[in-house]
């Protein structure tokens, strides 16, 4: 996308950004000021303070300390599930591109068909249905992620493979398996680069959502979406414990989306 | 023309076809299958949940099952909501209007906010770095936490406006109206807004740099003229397509913004029926947003066809 940002330090900040909500997510134990679950019952209700930079919840717990945790959970699901994407729209999309006009119709159907069905309101139902637990979520984000991919991927496939040097290849002797991954899949793996990046602050995004909705990350555990969604009912009297989360989610996806804008622009 | 919007609808129906096969697969995938309601109330005894499997048809294959459901969707028989009885169909065309009020008021905000600033983007640098980052920031803004703020603030703190709602209690004026639209037609807009701006720039910013503008730059045309009467119509096919297409994507914009505001529309008649496990309610949710889709996309494509002659003889 934009040049401009490209050509500011706004990519670089945004990768730091991530790199520090990663070391601290990751460090979560050690870094957190309070215990996860410690109740703190003399500041309840606290607003932020010295003491507890992000104030504390109805039961004293400091909120700082939920945001870190949180962090692990919002990161794990947003980055993993958009691996899954990702290994799902390559496959798709290199196998639409590659083996021949049936099977590209039928997958390109089915991926059209999937781009058609409301995204989140789809995923809320699937969710309020099986009530599935963390990883089962990470899978659930990554089932309805891998479509933009696959279409990017395809799209490379097919223009690659008209190329001469992929000829050259087939011409020499190469096996079609040979092809696809020797020459084909490396001139595929900037456009699925930024793809995934943008995938991760959408699976962020996502697992908020549902969370907020109530059918996502079940408590205790913590995400910034359940969060969000337990400090709706208390937001005027103490709003920093909607303002905190949900601010982390922002940062975090814009962070995400800098970066892949900043490596779709390298490209072009 | 007719003939090609007639192929368009065609190739739709084997597309619908996969789509009714999900909706239908992932309702029978529940635990209990349509009938979890009743299997989750103490009071229905088993041999009244053996009947009404029966009533329903429950017990006969899934594929005899899909077929006759997908013979009355299409007839227009949507069933019965399993939360108060009356037909599907009626509990959501009486909430459509709310939603294509609040949904046609936020693309208006958008769009009054993305042409202005898309094409001065295109031409003006500094403009340029300033909305770009503002763009990036709308588009990653989470949807529930802006409506959350702004009810905060303009609601909360302020005072200004109602927090939630369509009209007050006594049905309201027309001012009252207007007021319980601001908030949620404003965190539809936002995100919305920031894509559109981005898209338009960018065709712009395309459309600039050929060569034909450079002629009519050295005929000596105004700035003006040359952005509006000559780059303008040449970028609106892309930017009318990716409209429509965002448009289209409305469905789980409205969900969440609805639920917030309690604005009565289809998106919250979405969540309420999600609480209740209301499945034929959600399927015809599902099937109704993904006909939605693919309407706009045809009328995007229809638009294209109409805005650029190019694409006609390639049609």
């Amino acid at each position: 996308m934009p040049r401009t940002v490209a050509s500011t330090r706004a990519p670089l900040v945004a990768l730091g950004l991530l790199t520090l909500l990663l070391v601290g997510a990751a460090l979560a134990p050690w870094l957190a000021p309070y215990a996860m679950d410690g109740l703190d019952l003399a500041n309840r209700r606290a607003a932020p303070s010295v003491e507890h930079w992000f104030g504390t919840d109805e039961l004293g717990r400091d909120l700082l300390t939920r945001v870190l945790f949180g962090a692990r959970v919002s990161l794990a699901i947003g980055l993993i599930s958009a691996l899954v994407s990702a290994a799902i729209g390559a496959a798709v999309g290199a196998i639409a591109g590659s083996a021949g006009r049936l099977v590209d119709d039928l997958l390109m159907r089915i991926t059209d068909a999937m781009l058609a069905v409301p995204r989140l309101p789809l995923l809320m139902i699937t969710a309020a249905v099986l009530q599935p637990s963390v990883p089962t979520l990470v899978l659930l984000v990554g089932l309805v992620g891998w479509m933009e991919t696959a279409r990017v991927v395809r799209a490379e496939v097919l223009s690659l493979a008209a190329r001469d040097f992929v000829a050259a290849a087939r011409a020499m002797g190469a096996t079609p398996t040979r092809v696809i991954l020797r020459h084909i899949l490396p001139g595929v793996l900037p456009a699925t680069a930024v793809a995934t990046t943008l995938a991760v602050g959408r699976g962020i995004l996502l697992e908020s959502a549902l969370s907020f909705f109530g059918v996502g990350v079940q408590p205790p555990t913590a995400s910034w979406g359940n969060m969000l969604y337990q400090a709706q009912s208390t937001m005027s009297s103490e709003p920093w414990l909607a303002i905190f989360p949900g601010a982390m989610i922002f940062l975090t996806v814009l962070a995400c989306n800098a970066v892949g804008d900043a490596i779709g622009s390298a490209q072009s | 023309m007719i003939r090609f919007v007639v192929r368009r609808i065609a190739q739709g129906v084997p597309l619908l076809l996969v789509i009714s096969l999900l909706v239908f697969a992932l309702i029978h995938a529940a635990p209990g299958g349509p009938l979890s309601t009743y299997l989750e109330n103490p009071n229905v005894r088993p041999e009244d949940i053996e009947r009404l499997r029966r009533a329903m048809g429950l017990d006969r294959p899934l594929g005899l099952q899909y077929l006759s459901w997908l013979w009355a969707f299409v007839r227009g028989d949507w069933g019965f909501s399993y939360a108060d009885g009356r037909p599907v169909l009626d509990r959501l065309a009486e909430r459509v209007p709310a939603t294509l009020e609040l949904v046609a008021s936020a693309c208006v905000m958008a769009l009054m906010a993305a042409l202005p600033v898309g094409i001065l983007a295109a031409v003006s640098r500094r403009f340029d770095r300033v909305t770009s980052v503002l763009a990036v920031a709308g588009i990653s803004l989470p949807v529930f936490w802006l409506g959350l703020l702004l009810q905060l603030v303009f609601a909360g703190a302020l005072g200004w406006l109602p927090s939630s709602g369509r009209a007050a209690f006594d049905g309201g004026d027309l001012a009252d109206r207007l007021a319980h639209l601001v908030l949620p037609a404003t965190v539809l807009a936002a995100a919305l807004s920031a894509a559109w701006s981005r898209y338009l720039r960018r065709a712009m910013r395309d459309t600039v740099a050929r060569p034909f503008m450079r002629a009519a730059r050295a005929r000596g045309l105004r700035e003006r003229t040359l952005l509006l009467h000559h780059a303008l119509p040449n970028a609106l096919p892309t930017f009318v397509t990716v409209v429509l297409l965002d448009v289209s994507m409305m469905a789980s914009g409205a969900v969440v913004t609805e639920s917030i505001f309690a604005w009565p529309g289809i998106g919250s008649l979405f969540t309420e029926s999600l609480a209740r496990r209301d499945y034929t309610v959600l399927m015809a949710f599902l099937m109704v947003g993904s006909v939605a889709v693919m309407t706009l996309t045809l009328v995007a494509d229809i638009a294209v066809y109409a805005l650029d002659p190019r694409t006609r003889d390639a049609a």
